[in-house]
């Protein structure tokens, strides 16, 4: 499988009577992109990591220190309870919202009554930015939780569910959406010639569906784990981290608080922070980039060749 | 093929579906109702529909649009230019360079590619300030230049996509439009760039929503006391010790969902088309 | 002809690309961009050519519109440009981190006791002008180690235990019972006993909703931190406290979530807008907040008359001469590294604002009373009530809280522990941690650069 891969591939990089043209027109199909990616993107990420190595107030005004930030971050507790805690959310909101928005696009390409203003309810919380529905879900997750006598504020794990939750709310719509095309890219003739094998219906979707879904699949886990991972707005209108466990040198760990907002706490609570917190995004950035190269590279290997 | 028992298994699952969109749509509608409570009921009585006590009618859609001495309708307008300049700046330039990236694959073409993929996974605030500050250094700090900076930072997503979906376009196409002596850029804009369309849909999805409703970038990057966009004007509905005018922010968030909204059911077909269609290729 | 029109279509997108970024760069510093329009009254032949403006970044989203009406009519009078730009709220440390690094930086902004350690090296060295010369005390002026005064304070704030007078009596009591900690719980206690039949309670909500505890674990945190700095004659921000006054912070806290409607781990869901309906609705006597509060509560339709004021008490020795808390939190700096002419600029803009009709007006308007010579006489009632009491001889409470070190994180911590002990979950013990070993924890991370 994988060679016949490698040959496509080639064979695409060797039409050189398309490639060679194109190459002669790099400024106007490829720069234009590449320098405002250079701006918006790839310059400031640089400076970042420059600037991960120095102590700094203001972006411009720095001085070197070399590996010290990357020192003290391993050593903030913080830090180290805020990764852990993000890759289990990353992995936990990964299987829940894949798992859900495959199963209600399996059953809305069932032919059923009323699929198509379905599908567009479940799209529409993709509408709606993160943090104006923030409210809304603390106030709605609270009111339950009152009458269990605790609170958003006060149970590591209602603040973790109820993230996890609030994202899969705003996330299964879209990934359905990609799983109903997958879905409905399953060539006819494998379900007909199953059917007439006289496979069962789960026999079919293990045998036939889900292995031609594999692309959708690649795709969806791709987005959901990096959105888990750079999960922000959402964090601190839900829990903000709370609560907190006390040590007895009085250092804290906020129990619900994900890398990004660990990070953004760190730039903005106080300016000797901002240094290891430059250095915690490098960290954090080095991370997900494996993670998700890994991923990608796993699920790619699953796909069925078309 | 519709067996009765096939008949009752899509019934329910009808049924089914009925109470979880329901549940589904429960938050958006709290934003409706609380949109025309007065402020202090919004907290007090969230999930109430209005009493005559408690209902407002239209004011808080007033105050919302009103309020402050920056005109709604000024940030109503920076919006949506800056969300469909943006959006076609994106839609265009990135477009261009995946099919670039797709068909030429040289060593420096597959770095962009990468180096697209590894800025997905990187949430703003990581280069919010640096960010800001070249921004501001080379005068990309107006609504007329802000495109540029969500064309860098948002790039990646979008050459990502369309890497994908290009990849799985036939190359014979392109090759007989070379034979019969199409030079690269007519091919791209009449051959390719069709084939592209649901592509094209599904990321421009994505960017729309984004701009649309980012915040922090345009706080940041533009000068607020020139250009504000809706999320900022909401943003200042809210006083330093804690006085939120909630039914006045709800009215806001309810009119900035209006022209989304609009926007959605409008294209609805291709968008799901368009998303589906540009994923799966990925 | 193809080949032309393409070459053509490149040129043009990578030069409109190009000149997105380059075309204002022509232009450098003209503060009369085509968006400003500034420059017109320069042409007014009496007054001085104005060089250099003025850039605030201002702190409070309630008083930008009286600020932009200030700025005009200052424009108008002497031709000086004056922005002034709000940070929306809870961001304004974000805005000042990307506004002071723009080429356009703000020549005035806010820092206060808690900003020195991160701004204090931009702030301009205020004594010695005019500015600084118009301070009625110097109570107000944040003074570094060699004396140069980096920042000064431009209002004055109240709080206490904002008292609805009318309620009181309709429980059958007066407000001269409460004259310290004691005779408030016997109130409160006795008004929370009978809730059910008078209609209201005793206290209301006291809201700890995630990011909204300031008014706990800020402002009333600043009463055990205000006796202990009395004790030791601390005047300046400590590396280490002791918590001597913790068991008074208890006893308060305690009423406070007791003597209410709202108790347990539903305080945890309360914010403060909760708390003021609940107040302004007649369903509680006390509500802890300050003078900032009274456009509110007049807003909500309260009769002002019968609404006062009462110092927090907690149970400390000599009480019953305690004043209301009264400090600031809000000081100006101006831009160290702003042009001189900008500073100048900025300097006689401020001076103009202390001194001037309308500026007086204005200050007195938004922010009360304000520690300036010229300083109009306050209307705000609390305000009226912190000096009625100085001048019957209570000794006036300062902000201690102002030097809390790295204000966010240690207020979280103790925000969370108090949330955890008032619903069950957490014991004191936890609080006076977070209190006491997380302001060292949080002063060495402070001065750790």
């Amino acid at each position: 499988m994988k060679k016949r891969r490698a040959n496509r591939d080639t064979a695409a990089l060797n039409s050189e009577l398309i490639r060679r043209p194109i190459q002669r027109w790099f400024p106007l199909f490829l720069l234009p992109t590449f320098a405002a990616f250079c701006v918006g993107f790839l310059y400031p990420f640089c400076k970042g990591l420059f600037l991960s190595f120095c102590k700094f107030k203001l972006t411009s005004h720095w001085t070197w220190v070399g590996f010290d930030n990357y020192l003290r971050i391993f050593k903030d507790g913080g830090f180290i309870h805020a990764f852990w805690y993000t890759a289990l959310f990353a992995l936990v909101s990964l299987v829940i919202i894949n798992v859900f928005a495959f199963m209600v696009a399996y059953a809305l390409t069932q032919g059923i009554k009323g699929s198509n203003l379905f599908r567009t309810i479940f799209f529409m919380p993709n509408l709606i930015g993160g943090i104006v529905l923030g409210y809304i879900w603390s106030t709605l997750i609270d009111g339950v939780l009152i009458r269990f006598g605790t609170a958003l504020a006060l149970n590591t794990k209602a603040g973790f569910w109820g993230l996890i939750i609030l994202l899969s709310w705003q996330q299964i719509g879209y990934m359905m959406i990609i799983y109903i095309a997958g879905l409905q890219a399953v060539p006819e003739d494998m379900l007909e010639a199953a059917r007439i094998d006289g496979a069962t219906r789960w026999q079919t979707l293990w045998k036939i569906t889900i292995p031609n879904v594999m692309p959708s699949f690649t795709i969806c886990t791709f987005l959901s784990l990096t959105n888990g991972f750079k999960l922000y707005d959402q964090n601190l209108a839900l829990t903000n981290g709370l609560p907190l466990i006390q040590n007895a040198d009085g250092s804290v760990i906020k129990t619900t608080e994900m890398l990004a907002l660990n990070i953004v706490n760190s730039y903005t609570s106080n300016a000797t922070n901002r240094g290891p917190g430059q250095a915690k995004a490098v960290v954090f950035f080095v991370l997900v980039a494996i993670i998700s190269l890994v991923q990608l590279r796993a699920t790619r290997k699953k796909e069925v060749q078309q | 093929m519709n067996s009765p028992q096939e008949t009752r298994r899509k019934n329910a699952l009808t049924a089914i579906f009925t109470v979880v969109a329901l549940i589904y749509v429960f938050p958006v509608i709290l934003v409706v109702i609380n949109s025309f409570k007065a402020s202090s009921y919004v907290t007090s009585e969230t999930f109430r529909l209005p009493t005559e006590e408690s209902f407002m009618g239209w004011a808080n859609f007033v105050k919302g649009m009103t309020f402050g001495n920056y005109p709604f309708a000024k940030s109503v307008f920076y919006s949506f230019f800056i969300t469909i300049a943006s959006s076609a700046l994106i839609l265009i330039c990135t477009s261009m360079a995946a099919w670039y990236v797709a068909r030429v694959g040289s060593f420096f073409s597959n770095v962009v590619y990468y180096l697209c993929v590894f800025s997905m996974v990187v949430p703003f605030q990581m280069v919010m300030f640096t960010l800001t500050k070249t921004a501001d250094v080379l005068h990309l700090n107006t609504p007329w230049t802000i495109p540029v900076v969500y064309l860098g930072f948002g790039a990646g997503l979008a050459v990502f996509m369309f890497v994908g979906f290009v990849k799985s376009l036939p190359l014979e196409i392109e090759e007989a439009a070379a034979i019969d002596g199409c030079g690269p850029v007519r091919t791209f804009f009449s051959v390719v760039l069709p084939m592209l369309k649901p592509t094209l849909i599904s990321v421009g999805v994505l960017e729309i929503m984004w701009v649309w409703n980012d915040y922090l970038l345009p706080y940041l990057v533009l000068d607020s006391t020139k250009y504000m966009t809706i999320p900022i004007h909401i943003q200042y509905l809210q006083g330093s010790y804690g006085q939120k005018d909630m039914g006045a922010i709800m009215a806001l968030i309810l009119l900035s969902i209006i022209p989304v909204i609009i926007f959605y059911l409008c294209c609805q077909k291709h968008i799901i088309k368009g998303v589906a269609a540009g994923a799966v290729k990925g | 002809m193809k080949k032309l029109f393409a070459v053509l279509l490149a040129l043009v997108m990578v030069l409109s690309l190009a000149a997105c970024g380059a075309a204002p760069a022509e232009t450098p510093n003209t503060p009369a961009e085509p968006e400003t329009p500034a420059t017109e009254p320069a042409a007014e032949p009496e007054t001085p050519a104005a060089t250099g403006s003025v850039y605030y970044l201002n702190f409070k989203p309630e008083a930008d519109k009286a600020w932009q009406e200030l700025a005009a009519t200052y424009t108008a009078l002497t031709g000086v440009e004056v922005k002034v730009r709000t940070a929306a709220s809870g961001t304004y440390e974000e805005a000042l981190v990307s506004e002071m690094d723009k080429s356009a930086a703000p020549t005035l902004f806010q820092c206060n006791e808690g900003g020195v350690a991160s701004w204090g090296e931009y702030c301009y060295d205020l004594s010695g002008t005019k500015l600084y010369g118009e301070l009625a005390s110097q109570d107000y002026a944040i003074k570094t180690a060699d004396g140069e005064v980096i920042s000064i304070g431009y209002c004055l704030e109240t709080f206490g235990i904002i008292t609805n007078v009318a309620l009181l009596e309709e429980a059958g009591h007066s407000l001269d019972e409460i004259t310290d900690f004691a005779s408030l719980k016997a109130v409160a206690d006795d008004i929370h006993a009978r809730a059910d039949e008078l209609g209201f309670d005793a206290f209301s909500d006291a809201a700890m909703k995630n990011g909204e505890s300031w008014r706990y674990t800020g402002h009333l945190s600043n009463m055990p931190l205000y006796y202990e700095f009395r004790d030791d004659s601390i005047s300046e921000k400590p590396a280490t406290i002791k918590g001597t006054y913790l068991e008074n912070y208890k006893n308060i806290w305690d009423l406070y979530t007791t003597d209410t409607a709202v108790t347990g781990a539903e305080v945890s869901t309360k914010a403060v807008d909760d708390s003021r309906n609940t107040f302004t609705s007649g369903k509680a006597v006390f509500y802890q907040n300050g003078s900032w509060e009274e456009s509110s509560l007049r807003d909500a339709g309260m009769d002002m008359d019968k609404i006062t004021m009462i110092p927090i008490y907690c149970g400390v020795e000599g009480e019953e001469k305690a004043g209301l808390c009264t400090g600031t939190e809000n000081y100006w700096s101006v831009n160290k590294y702003a042009s001189e002419e900008d500073i100048n600029a900025t300097l006689d803009f401020l001076y103009w604002v202390v001194t001037s009709e309308e500026g007086t007006t204005m200050m007195s308007e938004q922010f009360g009373p304000c520690p300036f010579k010229m300083s109009k006489e306050p209307t705000n009632i609390f305000a009226q009530k912190a000096n009625e009491m100085v001048a019957a001889g209570c000794y006036p409470v300062t902000w201690a809280f102002n030097y809390t070190p790295a204000v966010n994180d240690w207020r979280t911590g103790v925000e969370s522990a108090l949330q955890q002990y008032t619903a069950g979950t957490g014991d004191w013990s936890a609080v006076e941690t977070a209190f006491v070993q997380g302001w060292a924890l949080q002063y060495a991370a402070e001065n750790a650069g």
